[in-house]
């Protein structure tokens, strides 16, 4: 059971606090409900340049990171799709130092040109280490722009390519700032050895003077439900041909979003998941095999990834699969089978839960979801999910109107 | 309220830092326990070290095969029921090789450690390493190796190694697929009953621990036949490169290169060690340093720069590594070379450094927070035959340093002419 506080302060700010005398250290959480969803389709990536741009300077104060470093800390941040997530952890004695420069980068950026020239570049080397330079790097990429038509989940948070990245000017960056990062459009939390009184006279001192800007309201297209199956064949420069499946599944508050969750477990958690033992062990189609999803907050996909081992037919490997879940259609699980995923799920909370940097995360998450409560009576929504939901939802996840396959050919010609 | 100037802060070099102690005891066969009980969250780690790392084998990948295998199958339990014993419960046993150990550990809820201590005893008393699970494991590795070969990353972090130590030193050596293909189940089963079964272990525990946690461990593996006194590690004589620049044609598409600047350096019990330790953190060690700031955040050649000191027993390597654009990374190599000689001919200033100190004693304080991230400290101390003396003396050297120590330092260990260079495009 995580506790925690919350209060509002009057410019919108969502204040969440947790407190936790067990550690010397203090950490600092603000969670801006934008991600690359909110990206026009022309000018991609600019989320994820803007996560980068925070660090360059605000109005008051020239750098972020030396006097947050002076002070013992230490921070990063990442985007998603559906969010951008900044923290800091320092000597908890030290907190104000945190207050100070968070409200003041919510309060204004520097805008400076130099910071946006070179962060480009930066963000340019980035896509190409993860997305370029590396075999099997621009998949999902591709199984974007496959799997969403109308809906903005169609391209990557790094972009859709390094054009739009090179292209971001200092105008995008003051209106981005201006339309996604004001207090009503951010949550706060604070965890660690800190008083929840001293943490409210802290935020209203450094976050309360902050105008409230005007509350972005999301209008983002909707994925019509698809009809027929999509298939795609790409060659690549890779060593091993791989397989990827695809289906849309549930939106992150969705009650079934906890059944489809259970579903990647008991197909791909682990070493005694069923295509794991099945398709590796005994038939020895694939080299490695996962099932998984990204936990996005709109509808996500439920996705079937693996390399096949050389030698091995692409339409053998694919049926393998399909036996595997008509399998589960059909016969579903066994008690034990659910009451594994289910103590899975207990045991990687339990984990997750242990630093308080990951606390404060999920803090913040789950609020952004409705309610940071949320986090507390997950497992019992998980522990109400059935056998019967399992075959069930089976069934409607993996039709085959519903998928979305891609054929990744190992082509050795192409280097 | 002025915002433009900076609350007030305690400096991180006035904590005094606590490593919390272990407690240490041993089973029936001699094989020592060190627990750290702590933390709010019911859970338990358990990691058991033995020394099968890759100084021991005789042939090329047979440690690590046999690390992995260990999950495979028993007498009793094949590979699907020994994962199946583990997942039902929501637990993680994993298996790691390391250069003189060899890890098996397991990580759980506390209420279930019971349920899994027979299955870890079984995994070590009565492994039988089948002809069919080697023949997927081989399989399986050799498609990854195949992929990780095209990485250039992957590449440059090999071939460093192999120039620093020597390509059959256990630091420098890598498999080729090849070396894979040649595993048999004869040699895995010969290394499982030299190295674990009449190997030696120590066992590290930590976690919100039960109250018959000894008795528990006792049962379990007190009457494994551990040689606790023999296999002490021989230092092993380096065969460093005589050439030291390479660049090496990797894939003909690169957009990037891999670039690694290495120099071999003393281990952990080297007087200057621990000083090195915060001239690193200065020069490449966080994301304030010289490195970051000049090459990433005033440049943009790349996403990340790091210098790190490896964390080997015998004797260490001092590495510079980063991934940098195609066409700046000779761009990239001068400014490292540049750093090195300002550390070496300008003092650095007290601000600077105040400043690595309090990260550094700051993300120490961080570090220690939580259960398995004391054991995790201890582990390093102990295997590597130091003490808690040692904990102390690296806070006071964060602490007491001084630039002048420092510049002498950079002139003792920042010699271009010392360090090995490579891009892999």
């Amino acid at each position: 059971m995580i506790q925690f506080e919350r209060f509002t302060l009057e410019n919108g700010l969502r204040v969440l606090v947790h407190e936790d005398k067990s550690t010397p250290m203090a950490v600092v959480n603000v969670l801006y409900d934008v991600g690359a969803k909110d990206e026009h389709p022309e000018k991609t990536g600019f989320a994820h340049l803007f996560e980068h741009l925070m660090f360059g300077g605000s109005k008051n104060i020239p750098v972020y990171d030396e006097p947050l470093q002076l002070a013992g800390g230490e921070n990063n941040a990442f985007t998603t799709n559906d969010l951008t997530n900044y923290y800091c952890q320092l000597p908890a004695e030290n907190i104000e130092t945190a207050f100070w420069l968070e409200s003041d980068r919510m309060l204004s950026l520097a805008f400076s040109k130099k910071s946006l020239e070179v962060q480009r570049k930066v963000v340019c080397e980035e896509f190409k280490e993860h997305y370029i330079n590396k075999p099997y790097g621009e998949v999902w990429h591709q199984l974007r722009k496959l799997c969403y038509t109308s809906h903005p989940y169609q391209w990557m948070t790094i972009g859709a390519s390094l054009q739009h990245v090179e292209d971001a000017t200092l105008d995008d960056v003051k209106a981005f700032f201006h339309k996604h990062y004001t207090p009503s459009n951010a949550i706060l939390v604070v965890a660690g050895n800190v008083d929840t009184a001293h943490i409210r006279s802290l935020s209203e001192k450094w976050f309360g003077p902050i105008p409230s800007g005007t509350k972005y309201v999301r209008h983002l297209p909707v994925e019509p439900p698809q009809t027929a199956p999509r298939k795609l064949e790409v060659k690549a420069a890779v060593p091993l041909d791989a397989l990827y499946k695809c289906w849309h599944m549930y939106s992150r508050t969705d009650h079934r979003y906890y059944t489809a969750d259970l579903i990647t477990d008991i197909l791909g958690g682990g070493g005694s998941s069923r295509l794991f033992q099945s398709l590796v062990k005994e038939k020895k189609l694939f080299s490695n095999i996962d099932c998984y999803h990204f936990g996005s907050t709109d509808a996500g996909l439920l996705t079937i990834e693996g390399k096949l081992v050389k030698g091995v037919s692409m339409q053998e490997a694919e049926s393998a699969i399909e036996a595997e879940l008509i399998k589960l259609q059909s016969d579903g699980i066994t008690a034990a089978e659910l009451e594994k995923v289910k103590n899975k799920t207990e045991s990687a909370m339990a984990f997750e839960d242990m630093s308080i940097m990951n606390r404060a995360a999920s803090i913040a998450m789950y609020e952004l979801l409705g309610d940071a409560d949320l986090m507390n009576t997950e497992l019992s929504r998980y522990h109400a999910v059935t056998i019967d939901q399992i075959k069930s939802e089976s069934r409607v996840i993996f039709n085959e109107n519903n998928c979305n396959t891609m054929y990744y050919l190992s082509d050795n010609s192409i280097l | 309220m002025n915002r433009k100037i900076a609350p007030p802060i305690k400096d991180a070099v006035e904590y005094a830092l606590a490593l919390k102690p272990y407690d240490h005891f041993e089973l029936d066969n001699g094989i020592p326990v060190y627990t750290v009980h702590a933390g709010a969250q019911e859970v338990v780690q358990i990691e058991m070290v033995f020394y099968a790392g890759n100084y021991f084998e005789q042939q090329k990948g047979v440690a690590a095969a046999t690390n992995f295998l260990l999950k495979n199958g028993t007498s009793q339990r094949n590979a699907f029921q020994l994962n199946e014993a583990f997942d039902y419960y929501g637990a993680y046993c994993n298996r790691s090789c390391y250069n003189e150990t060899a890890v098996l550990s397991l990580h759980t809820l506390t209420k279930h450690l019971h349920h899994l201590l027979p299955v870890m005893e079984e995994m070590i008393t009565d492994s039988i390493f089948s002809a069919a699970e080697l023949e997927i494991y081989q399989q399986n590795v050799i498609q990854r190796l195949r992929v990780n070969l095209q990485k250039a990353e992957f590449v440059a972090g090999r071939l460093i190694d192999a120039y620093v130590y020597g390509p059959s030193h256990p630091y420098g050596v890598y498999s080729q697929i090849e070396d894979i293909e040649r595993l048999t189940v004869e040699a895995c089963q010969a290394f499982y009953r030299n190295y674990y079964l009449q190997g030696k272990c120590i066992l590290f525990v930590s976690g919100n621990l039960p109250a018959d946690i000894r008795p528990q461990l006792n049962r379990h593996f007190g009457a494994l036949s551990a040689r606790q006194h023999s296999l002490a590690i021989q230092p092993m004589a380096t065969l460093p490169a005589a050439e030291k620049k390479y660049c090496i044609q990797n894939d003909p598409k690169a957009v990037q290169g891999a670039i690694r600047i290495a120099a071999p350096f003393p281990n952990r019990h080297h007087p200057d060690f621990k000083k090195v330790a915060v001239l690193n953190s200065l020069f490449g060690g966080f994301f304030g340093s010289r490195l970051m700031s000049n090459i990433r955040e005033d440049k943009g050649y790349t996403y990340g720069i790091y210098s790190y000191l490896q964390n080997h027993i015998q004797q260490s390597a001092w590495v510079i590594s980063t991934e940098a654009g195609k066409d700046v990374c000779d761009a990239t190599i001068q400014e490292v070379y540049k750093e090195m000689q300002r550390l070496r001919e300008e003092k650095v200033s007290d601000d600077e450094l105040l400043l690595v100190r309090n990260y550094m004693i700051g993300g120490i304080l961080g570090e220690l927070d939580g259960p398995f991230q004391i054991m995790g400290r201890w582990k390093n101390i102990l295997l590597n035959n130091l003490d808690e003396q040692y904990f102390y003396d690296s806070v006071e050297a964060i602490k007491s340093i001084d630039a002048n120590e420092i510049m002498a330092l950079a002139n003792r260990y920042l010699q271009p002419a010392h360090f090995y260079e490579l891009v892999v495009y």
